[in-house]
């Protein structure tokens, strides 16, 4: 069964999360239920910092032993840092999703979007509706 | 889609289901991962039962089979199983096989689950051609439940169930036996490069040896292990996958079945085959292993210089060797081990090393 989502962050359709650190920046994931689906991660390919991203752009992708999976960014802006301790041990996504496998952190073009993304309640409803 | 008679266990053990070959089937129960080092290390137990079995009997089996296959059967044993391509009239791979000798003009051909109908319309096609109606073929797929216990303490953990003796059993060799009390067919294989047992017996009864299996097993460390798990195994072992690997536009030439192509004896394919063995392959499989990061997939090209020479048809990332390994189509030139490829990668170019198969090899 997959963690439960915090209530300090915010979710899309296709999985991500992005929690608001203060002085506009997001630090950004996937999900539990999205690493339970995609199995054993293996390998993450992580964006370049610096890289200018917008809102539901590919910037990360995730593989499983069985699957390939891009990862979208939930706001527009820039690549500030990635979680480089994805490189040596990818299996933090699996470990922990929410905390110590995040992707990347952002610098907010717009902090409007982030609003508009799902709260933890509706991401529970947007799961419980799709088949997976 | 179909369910195997496993299916409500399957559900019951959590195990995630997916479609594979028109059947629903676990992908895995737990972790991919740890079901295949779990098999690698204990036992792992697989539902096979999604497997096609065509029995073949009657004076003139050997001949319809001898036709149809491209292995040379005609030296086999009571008791042996041998893998065999059927290959179409151009030398294609129409499905690869394990041919069963139960008893004299007595066979079971055991097909992979999305070519089982297939394979029965053509060999009944090839029968009513040669005229080889002393050979009756008959789809038994429905009726036998299969299930495989693979890993170095299969032999242990079956040996508490089944009559007979497994341990001198040969490898690629079968048993008429009884288990958990119930008529059943044994071999020594599998599709996993472990030391294994195949187990065959009426498919309503299969859940029985599944459960006595998983409860005597359990204190061993038997596990069951779904596709997930059997593809990754399969890969390391150097083992081909129908559909990944092998179609109908493929040959066993260009494949490694060669060694299961006799040119010396008649069947369907082989004038097309003897041809592309005199004037020699253009393209060829091999195994590969990534140098540095990345993964290759299924579909990915191989280049050289600006150029796609290629494609992957398998590819992850080794739970075993630890790193990511595949298989391609490449053209001769660039077959012999050691010679450096290149695979696009989403966009990006990784190096990739020519290896000799299996990747892993387990058994003794």
């Amino acid at each position: 069964m997959a963690k439960p989502n915090p209530h300090d962050r915010k979710y899309t359709k296709e999985h991500e999360w992005a929690k608001a650190d203060g002085g506009g920046t997001v630090t950004m994931g996937i999900t539990d239920h999205a690493q339970e689906l995609l199995t054993d991660v293996v390998y993450v390919e992580l964006p370049a910092v610096g890289r200018k991203v917008r809102q539901q752009e590919p910037i990360a992708v995730v593989e499983s032993v069985k699957s390939v999976s891009d990862v979208y960014a939930p706001v527009s802006g820039e690549v500030i840092e990635v979680n480089r301790a994805l490189e040596a041990s990818p299996e933090l996504v699996n470990k922990d999703a929410f905390g110590e496998g995040w992707i990347a952190r952002i610098r907010m073009d717009a902090p409007d979007e982030l609003e508009g993304l799902m709260t933890a309640d509706q991401y529970e409803e947007h799961i419980k509706a799709s088949p997976h | 889609m179909k369910k195997t008679p496993l299916y409500e266990r399957h559900l019951a053990l959590g195990a995630t289901m997916t479609e594979f070959g028109g059947w629903t089937m676990p992908v895995q129960y737990t972790s991919i991962l740890e079901e295949h080092r779990n098999t690698r290390t204990l036992a792992g137990l697989f539902d096979v039962c999604h497997m096609g079995e065509i029995e073949v009997r009657g004076p003139q089996a050997l001949d319809l089979l001898q036709w149809v296959m491209s292995r040379n059967l005609a030296d086999q044993r009571v008791g042996e199983m041998k893998l065999s391509a059927i290959t179409n009239e151009r030398g294609g791979i129409i499905d690869d096989v394990t041919v069963y000798k139960r008893g004299e003009g007595h066979y079971m051909v055991v097909t992979n689950a999305a070519t089982r109908e297939g394979d029965l319309e053509w060999i009944l096609r090839a029968r009513r051609e040669r005229g080889l109606e002393g050979a009756a073929v008959t789809d038994r797929s429905d009726a036998i439940g299969k299930v495989d216990i693979q890993g170095p303490l299969a032999q242990k953990i079956l040996a508490e169930i089944a009559e007979g003796d497994l341990e001198t059993l040969r490898f690629y060799h079968a048993l008429d036996t009884r288990v958990a009390g119930m008529p059943a067919l044994v071999s020594r294989s599998g599709y996993t490069g472990e030391d294994g047992f195949e187990v065959y017996t009426e498919a309503d009864r299969i859940g029985e040896i599944w459960d006595l299996l998983m409860r005597i097993g359990d204190p061993h460390g038997l596990k069951p292990a779904g596709l997930g798990a059997r593809d990754t195994l399969r890969l390391e072992a150097g083992m081909m996958l129908y559909g990944n690997e092998m179609c109908q536009a493929v040959t066993p030439f260009e494949v490694v079945y060669g060694w299961i192509t006799d040119l010396d004896k008649e069947f369907i394919g082989r004038d097309a085959l003897r041809k592309q063995k005199e004037s020699g392959v253009r393209k060829k499989l091999v195994g590969f292993e990534i140098i540095g990061r990345g993964i290759a997939r299924h579909g990915y090209p191989v280049l050289s210089g600006t150029e796609k020479i290629g494609e992957v048809t398998s590819g992850t990332l080794s739970p075993t060797l630890g790193k990511a390994i595949g298989m391609a189509f490449v053209p001769v030139r660039f077959t012999a081990p050691g010679t450096e490829l290149e695979i696009e990668i989403r966009g990006q170019r990784a190096k990739a090393r020519v290896v000799p198969l299996p990747f892993y090899r387990g058994r003794k």
